[in-house]
């Protein structure tokens, strides 16, 4: 087993002038799960494309899996869900799975337990296009399912779900995580970040903290992480 | 490269197309009716259409192929799926060739329905084979389904996607030799067009109609039909970029 499954050391990115991220180091061990917090604009979705290689970095390093990001040897590696699902709404369920799965080289059997982890067996005939965005997201999530990668990054993954699935989501996250797998999630709300035992709270392109939910909270003296930010916000002014 | 992904992306796309049947039917009635129309002005006059008819079955597929292809693209890039993609073990031009692949076997179909409809129904007189209008009639579908992977590359909306079809297609059309002979344009003009692509396959179409044998000045037009298709797709595949800046 590898040492640390994400390991950041003074990423920055300059996207058209302005500094996406500044400095971020950090490093991610497997078998957890780590909350990526901040307001919208602090930098999360840049640093999710840097993870999984579609972004370039203008300095630093950022190594994934015992590999600098970006590596050819990742892209069947990594699981990635971005913000709005990136599917083909002509298609259905089992069709875009079936394409992205013959793609990551994955035998069909895998696509039928995916689509029953994200509890869309009975829509999967149905064209994506007339889903609802919470049925889209999972279809989405399940693409980022197949061939149980060691990493899954999650931008904003139960975003608009009912809480009754957010629930069931969450417990997938955590028998993924028991079984080893490594999970990087990024929401802006706070109550998902109640759930993450580690978390990495992102502010302006900059690490606000970063370690689990429990020395956050003790360190602050608060009783949630948004009170916890907060007061992290306000001594960074 | 792999021949399982570029088949499994062309049987993709293949598929999204069999979801939306209208497309299909557009693809393939359009040229149709627009022939037919062609063939009932120029009923009264003489000659004209057997002129013009080879040289607008690879125009009208030309066209199609290349507005369909750029917003399929783009369509790709803008819902995300092209980056999704782009982080999984597939080759550039394993996507490009898939579309290609898919649009080109449609590109059949609506090639030989127009060829046959303009001989046998529309009455037009053709010297040559008529198989072989047909093949030029495809490479001009392929040119035009990898001359909208490339322009795609270059647009950030539909509304830009669409306006690159005057802005790419038309010129060629007017230069080709369609209007007037391309001997007789102006020198400068004379230069543009030779290095067009449509130039040749209107060349090679007229040559067919003309000339009972295919000489080997129809077959050179034809490679440098298929050369343009080959070189659009290299420069496609250059323009996708799996990292952005």
């Amino acid at each position: 087993m590898q040492d640390n499954t994400i390991v950041a050391k003074r990423v920055t990115v300059v996207r058209e002038g302005t500094k996406a991220l500044a400095n971020v180091s950090f490093e991610i061990a497997p078998g957890k799960i780590t909350g990526l917090i901040g307001p919208s604009g602090s930098g999360k979705t840049t640093l999710i494309r840097s993870v999984v290689g579609a972004q370039r970095l203008t300095a630093g390093s950022l190594q994934v899996l015992d590999l600098a990001a970006g590596s050819k040897g990742l892209r069947s590696r990594i699981g990635y869900v971005t913000q709005s699902p990136a599917i083909y709404d002509d298609l259905t369920t089992r069709q875009n799975l079936v394409y992205f799965a013959s793609i990551l080289g994955i035998a069909k059997s895998d696509v039928t337990r995916v689509i029953q982890e994200v509890d869309l067996e009975k829509q999967t005939a149905q064209l994506v296009g007339s889903m609802s965005g919470g049925q889209r997201a999972r279809v989405s999530l399940a693409i980022a399912l197949l061939g149980d990668p060691a990493l899954l990054i999650l931008d904003e993954p139960t975003v608009g779900l009912d809480p009754v699935l957010r629930e069931r989501l969450w417990q997938l996250f955590g028998s993924l995580a028991r079984r080893g797998r490594t999970l990087l999630i990024s929401s802006h709300v706070m109550d998902e970040a109640e759930r993450c035992p580690d978390l990495l709270l992102l502010r302006d392109g900059k690490v606000l903290s970063h370690g689990p939910k429990r020395a956050l909270l003790d360190r602050t003296n608060t009783h949630s992480v948004q009170n916890a930010f907060l007061q992290l916000a306000g001594g960074a002014q | 490269m792999s021949p399982r992904r570029t088949l499994a992306t062309s049987r993709r796309v293949l598929m999204q197309l069999f979801h939306d049947p209208r497309t299909i039917a557009l693809i393939f009635v359009v040229p149709l009716v627009l022939l037919g129309l062609l063939a009932w002005i120029y009923n009264n006059i003489p000659f004209v259409f057997d002129h013009i008819g080879p040289s607008l079955l690879c125009i009208f597929p030309f066209v199609v192929m290349f507005l369909i292809t750029s917003i399929a693209t783009l369509r790709e890039r803008s819902s995300g799926t092209l980056e999704r993609l782009l982080t999984m073990p597939i080759g550039k031009l394993d996507l490009l060739l898939g579309y290609a692949l898919s649009f080109g076997l449609l590109a059949i179909i609506q090639a030989t329905l127009a060829t046959e409809v303009s001989i046998h129904i529309y009455g037009m007189h053709v010297a040559g084979p008529e198989w072989f209008l047909i093949i030029v009639a495809l490479a001009d579908a392929v040119l035009g389904t990898t001359l909208g992977l490339l322009a795609s590359a270059f647009a950030r909306t539909e509304f830009q996607a669409v306006q690159f079809m005057p802005a790419l297609v038309l010129p060629q059309a007017l230069l080709c030799g369609l209007l007037v002979p391309v001997a007789t344009l102006p020198t400068a003009l004379h230069w543009i067009a030779n290095c067009l692509p449509l130039t040749y396959a209107v060349d090679a179409m007229s040559r067919v109609s003309r000339q009972t044998t295919l000489t080997q000045r129809t077959y050179i037009d034809l490679i440098v039909v298929l050369s343009f298709a080959l070189l659009a797709i290299l420069l496609g595949a250059a323009t996708l970029r799996r990292q952005t800046k």
